[in-house]
């Protein structure tokens, strides 16, 4: 996968939290990627848990609960997907 | 955008960090129907939630816990009925996962079977109002059998006849060398002159507010807490059936969904029943003071306590009380 289609897969990952989790004052292009999501975003796991069910559906995959912890920042999001599409396919 | 660092200064993102990422998944069983008091007042009984009948062989037991872990759960809460009646099923849960089981302290848990399992022990008042509305003085029996247990702590349900009061069993806790905790009666029993009132309610608060300032190493519990059990309100919302986070996930078909304990489900002792809630479907969810579902109901609102430093400085404090009733930071 190139590096724009990392950046675009990030964008619109940054795009469902934001819109999922009605977060304020940032956009797709001005969220940081590599923010930790708990320790920074206050994220909990009823808020992971509906972030999942949505990338599972655009992205037809499915995540293994036991790697929530491991889902940190977007980039580490992206990165799950990538690894998720490329075992399934 | 508000992140927790811009909230918070370093000594109070020390404590966040601390406690950020528990991700703690309880759930609540009976690990009985049978019990050694009978209690005016007592949800479990009033209800008729004893009537489910009881798994008796413990394999079935260790098979049903085996198959909580895979569900996910990583703390088991234990409740009943009394749960010392049935060592052996305790010992089932504490062998397989971390163990909370709560006792009235009648019945001394072996320390050297159950090492380290936190027990809390229900305490309703001082001597009269125990005697009053569960037969006997349950006090003078469990500081004997845990005086000085590390592990231990009193799970003190404050009537609206204990308030002005409380100071005096506290001092007795501390003198024993155990911690307590707070939570309020919520009589659904309809247990004479045992209601609340406003009034009752805002004096208790400062009355839990200064026990807690003047007995910080005995007391556990945060201001904000009392602030939210007595008002029924957090943030402005009002507690009830469309904002508990305790409903069991079995029983949750709540539109919109609240937020809510994730896995979350209060077994009966049969191991097939599942209950609505933490406390009984009789009780009316506007009035409920469940200390632990009002804890909880804070804590599953993190994001929403990220507006000021103050809120989420609240929702740390509320979070710690909760992991040192576990032990998952020390006292």
């Amino acid at each position: 996968m190139s590096q724009t289609q990392n950046g675009s897969m990030e964008r619109r990952i940054a795009e469902i939290l934001i819109q999922e989790l009605k977060l304020e004052n940032v956009t797709p292009d001005t969220f940081d990627v590599t923010t930790d999501l708990v320790k920074e975003l206050g994220i909990d796991s009823m808020d992971l848990t509906t972030v999942v069910l949505v990338l599972q559906g655009e992205y037809k995959v499915k995540f293994d609960e036991d790697s929530y912890p491991s889902l940190t920042t977007v980039r580490a999001i992206a990165a799950q997907v990538k690894q998720l599409q490329g075992a399934a396919g | 955008m508000i992140t927790v660092r811009s909230l918070l200064d370093d000594a109070w993102y020390q404590r966040y960090e601390k406690i950020c990422n528990l991700n703690i998944r309880s759930s609540i069983y009976d690990v009985t129907n049978a019990c050694n008091l009978r209690c005016q007042g007592c949800f479990f009984f009033s209800s008729d939630e004893h009537l489910t009948g009881e798994a008796k062989d413990v394999h079935d037991w260790e098979a049903f816990i085996d198959a909580e872990m895979q569900r996910g759960v990583n703390l088991a809460i234990l409740i009943g009925g009394e749960p010392t009646l049935h060592m052996d099923r305790v010992e089932a849960f504490f062998k397989r996962l971390p163990t909370f089981c709560a006792s009235n302290g009648l019945v001394k848990v072996p320390r050297d079977r159950f090492p380290k399992m936190m027990v809390g022990i229900s305490l309703w008042g001082d001597a009269e109002t125990e005697k009053a509305l569960r037969g006997r003085d349950t006090f003078a029996i469990s500081s004997k059998n845990y005086a000085g247990d590390a592990y231990t702590y009193y799970l003190y349900t404050i009537t609206s006849q204990q308030v002005g009061r409380v100071e005096t069993m506290v001092r007795r806790i501390r003198d024993i060398g155990v911690k307590v905790h707070f939570q309020l009666l919520s009589n659904d029993e309809g247990a004479e002159g045992f209601a609340w009132k406003p009034e009752q309610l805002a004096e208790l608060r400062s009355e839990m507010d200064e026990l807690l300032d003047r007995y910080p190493e005995t007391v556990i519990s945060s201001r904000y807490y009392h602030q939210v059990l007595t008002t029924g309100t957090m943030l402005g919302r009002p507690f009830g059936w469309q904002e508990c986070p305790s409903v069991s996930e079995t029983h949750d078909t709540r539109v919109p969904q609240p937020r809510r304990l994730i896995r979350f489900i209060r077994w009966s002792a049969n191991l097939k029943t599942t209950h609505r809630c933490c406390t009984s479907a009789t009780r009316d969810c506007s009035t409920c003071k469940d200390g632990a579902a009002h804890m909880s109901w804070i804590m599953v609102n993190k994001r929403a306590h990220m507006r000021t430093t103050q809120d989420l400085e609240n929702w740390i404090e509320v979070y710690e009380m909760f992991a040192k009733l576990y032990r998952f930071i020390p006292w």
